[in-house]
């Protein structure tokens, strides 16, 4: 509707035609705006409020992302009934905001089932993250600013869930990535904490530039910013075959090559392999900080990105065929699995653990967006943000009731001081784990199925059943240590208040059932993105290519287990001890230790390289440009000495003459202002008489 | 020409007279207060002046010689007392009434 107002004096066929073409949204998708900036607004408030006022703070960021929740469920809602009866699932309100020459800029949002499936995702599981922080943060002083960068964040990345514009897609990118900077470095008073904030917001960097590059490259081919508009969008017909009639190089098409630009600032958020050190680091941050945002929703942004611009990757793939990019999409997302994968099995802070995890994971969801399409990487989208919420919250109860011990080696023992804690924590293991049923073995086989019926590369496939087995493993070893054996921390160890474990419930009832939303007999979830219908057929189960698969990799999974269970299962060892993996295989460990080196890498090449910039432009700086400049001054100041010069001896004399000539004159002159007023009278009375003596003289006849 | 000259002259000369003895008190007398007396006897044969003229004028009914004096008697009168005024003040600032010392304003 905005259009039609926003365009100069439309006749009235012309809106009839229009209105024939493009239908009016429906309410919702008018009002869907409100669902990021309720938090917004909230956030705002948040950080007028001052200081110490906690309730406030914390009321106004839940009750606001309550209302989104609320929202969020009513546009699903909606387009659930769109798709059910097979009507429009995709709409879009566009509007323009600037005009320039005859280009513009537009912003817009979308409501379709991506977005609906994420809006409802962020928004409950930010929630119950929100919940439980009131518990988590509680001693903290700055409670009222976490809850303005948690509101802040919230609202931002709901904004990247519905944004139809590329540029609107960038801003809220940006401010989440803002955001994570912030509440990394949270506790800036921790130098830790402060170096990891810089490094995640710098290794971003790198990949939005890529991103913003490529949204420039659309723009400029499309001359549209929007990625759905009637059909005219980047994204639709007629716009998408151009770019993809246009070569770039490299057998990429220019849709292709701006896919992977914009996959380069998914490869950033997400902490894909080149770029995924920042991730492992930012669990400086507070627990609900890295279940949020390092866990569940901005990492996944990265992915929800790729899902976004994936008809630009996918556009030219013969049927069940796959494009140079999705290739690259593909090879990536398999590495970070394997290689993560690796790095978790030989840390020993639990967080770490987790964050290593969840690079894998995403590493996972990478390549089944490249291998099975949309639906299958968005399914463990979902289901990863459920499990992995669940077991960062529990990390974050299993810290606050350790009395904030990270490492696991000086835990132990805590199914008994710690049992709900430990219950829901079983739950998110195995579900990431992949144990059967639970929501991680439907998604994680989905992918893995995608990778074995994807014909010419066999690769992937058993690269990821071999990551498969070390999340398994490396979960095992984790809650081994932490859970199982004898304790070994200092102190006692005591269960979390309610508030924190309420949210650990919650989830892990979605982590154990949300895989059923998606099976291979129910592929509702996946129907629902594609725009099919759904319908059940038990019968794919028993498919060899399904079936056998589940099997094997239910098979894969046991293994680790029992792998895990049996070098570390009620072990104990003392903290000082060396692993139990070290022992077996000590050429193994040290490099998964130092995570395969690839910091040190990075510091002895990219970081060297700018060092030895920055060195040799503080050199030109002090004997270049300095010289330089010491020169410049050097001749104006000689400049100046000639000029003082020529003052002194040429215009001074002359006008110094001058000068005394008037002095003196005045001097003479001066005495006769003597200041006697009766000198003053005998001058005038002079004056008079030859004034009349002239008068006199004149007159005689 | 009379033989007798007209009794205009006589009161010019007397005029002219107080304004000699007049013009020669302001301009040797050091005393200030002394100078404002010779002032204001130079004031007086000019008025002195005026009321001949007037008097033995051509039009001695139209009053005019008389309201000129009354003028610059109630003029006199103001200078007089700003004059004094000021010679107080410059007294109370310097402590002397004599001319001669009294130079700030030399140039």
């Amino acid at each position: 509707m905005q259009e039609i107002l926003l365009t100069a004096g439309p006749s009235p066929s012309d809106v009839l035609r229009y209105l024939a073409s493009h239908p009016v949204p429906s309410a919702i998708a008018r009002n869907l705006w409100l669902i990021p900036a309720v938090p917004i607004v909230a956030s705002g408030i948040v950080a007028l409020l001052k200081q110490p006022r906690r309730k406030p703070a914390a009321a106004l960021a839940i009750g606001s992302l309550s209302i989104s929740l609320l929202l969020s469920i009513v546009a699903f809602a909606h387009v659930v009934a769109g798709w059910a009866h097979a009507s429009v699932v995709r709409e879009v309100v566009n509007f323009t905001w600037l005009h320039f020459g005859s280009s513009t800029v537009d912003l817009g949002w979308v409501l379709d089932p991506l977005a609906a499936i994420m809006l409802v995702m962020v928004s409950f599981v930010g929630l119950l993250i929100f919940i439980y922080s009131t518990g988590y943060m509680a001693h903290d002083e700055n409670y009222t600013r976490f809850f303005c960068f948690l509101s802040l964040f919230a609202g931002a990345m709901l904004g990247v869930v519905i944004s139809n514009s590329t540029l609107l897609l960038f801003m809220c990118w940006e401010i989440v990535g803002l955001t994570s900077y912030l509440l990394i470095g949270f506790w800036y008073q921790k130098p830790a904490a402060a170096a990891a904030a810089r490094k995640a917001f710098v290794t971003t960097r790198v990949g939005d530039i890529f991103f913003f590059l490529g949204i420039v490259w659309l723009f400029s081919q499309t001359g549209t910013l929007l990625l759905y508009n009637h059909g005219v969008g980047s994204l639709e017909g007629l716009v998408l075959a151009n770019l993809l009639s246009q070569h770039a190089g490299l057998g990429l098409s220019a849709a292709g090559a701006i896919g992977l630009l914009i996959f380069a600032g998914a490869v950033g958020k997400s902490g894909q392999l080149p770029l995924h050190v920042w991730l492992p680091d930012a669990m400086e941050g507070p627990t609900p900080v890295s279940a949020l945002i390092h866990a569940a929703t901005m990492v996944a942004a990265g992915v929800f990105l790729v899902a976004r611009v994936y008809p630009l990757m996918h556009a030219g793939a013969a049927p069940g065929g796959t494009t140079t990019s999705l290739t690259v999409v593909t090879w990536i997302g398999t590495a970070t699995a394997v290689f993560a994968a690796l790095i978790a099995v030989a840390q020993n802070d639990i967080k770490r653990i987790l964050a290593y995890s969840t690079v894998s994971q995403l590493g996972y969801m990478m390549a089944g967006l490249g291998l099975g399409g949309v639906a299958v990487g968005m399914f463990h989208l979902i289901t990863h943000a459920f499990f992995k919420a669940l077991l960062f919250l529990g990390a974050g109860s299993v810290i606050h009731g350790c009395h904030d011990e990270q490492d696991i080696r000086r835990m132990g023992g805590l199914r008994v001081d710690m049992p709900l804690t430990f219950a829901t924590y079983a739950i998110g293991m195995l579900a990431l784990s992949g144990f059967p049923l639970l929501a991680g073995f439907w998604s994680k086989d989905g992918i893995l199925e995608a990778a074995h019926r994807s014909g010419t590369i066999k690769g992937p496939f058993y690269l990821l059943i071999f990551a498969a087995l070390l999340t398994a493993f490396y979960m095992t070893r984790q809650v081994c240590y932490v859970f199982f054996g004898y304790w070994r921390g200092h102190g006692t160890a005591h269960e979390s208040p309610r508030v924190m474990t309420m949210p650990l419930a919650i989830l892990a009832v979605f982590a154990a059932l949300l895989g059923f939303i998606g099976t291979p007999a129910w592929p509702w979830f996946q129907s629902f993105l594609e725009n099919r219908t759904a319908a059940i057929d038990f019968r794919v189960l028993i498919e060899p290519s399904v079936g056998l698969l589940m099997l094997a990799s239910s098979l894969v999974v046991f293994v680790g287990l029992a792998l895990g269970w049996r070098l570390y299962g009620n072990k104990s060892p003392k903290p000082e001890a060396p692993d139990a993996l070290e022992q077996a295989a000590p050429w193994l460990w040290a490099p998964l230790r130092d995570r395969l080196y690839v910091d040190e890498f990075y510091r002895a090449t990219f970081i060297a390289l700018f060092g030895w910039l920055a060195r040799v432009a503080d050199w030109f700086d002090r004997r270049i440009w300095g010289k330089i400049v010491s020169l410049v001054a050097w001749l104006v100041g000689q400049w100046a000495k000639l000029n003082r010069a020529l003052d002194v001896y040429g215009v001074d004399g002359s006008f110094d003459k001058t000068c005394e000539e008037l002095s003196n004159g005045g001097g003479l002159l001066a005495r006769i202002q003597d200041g006697r007023v009766q000198d003053y009278l005998r001058i005038l009375a002079v004056a008079v008489i030859a004034l009349a003596g002239i008068l006199i003289w004149s007159s005689r006849p | 020409m009379t033989a007798f000259p007209s009794p205009l002259v006589g009161y010019l000369l007397v005029a002219a007279v107080l304004f000699a003895i007049g013009l020669a008190g302001a301009l040797v007398r050091r005393n200030a207060i002394i100078v404002l007396i010779g002032i204001e006897l130079m004031l007086n044969s000019a008025n002195l002046n005026l009321i001949a003229f007037w008097r033995f004028g051509p039009h001695p009914e139209a009053l005019t010689g008389m309201m000129f004096a009354i003028l610059s008697i109630a003029v006199a009168a103001a200078e007089a007392a700003v004059g004094l005024g000021l010679i107080i003040s410059i007294y109370r600032h310097t402590n002397t009434a004599e001319l001669d010392k009294i130079n700030r304003l030399k140039g």
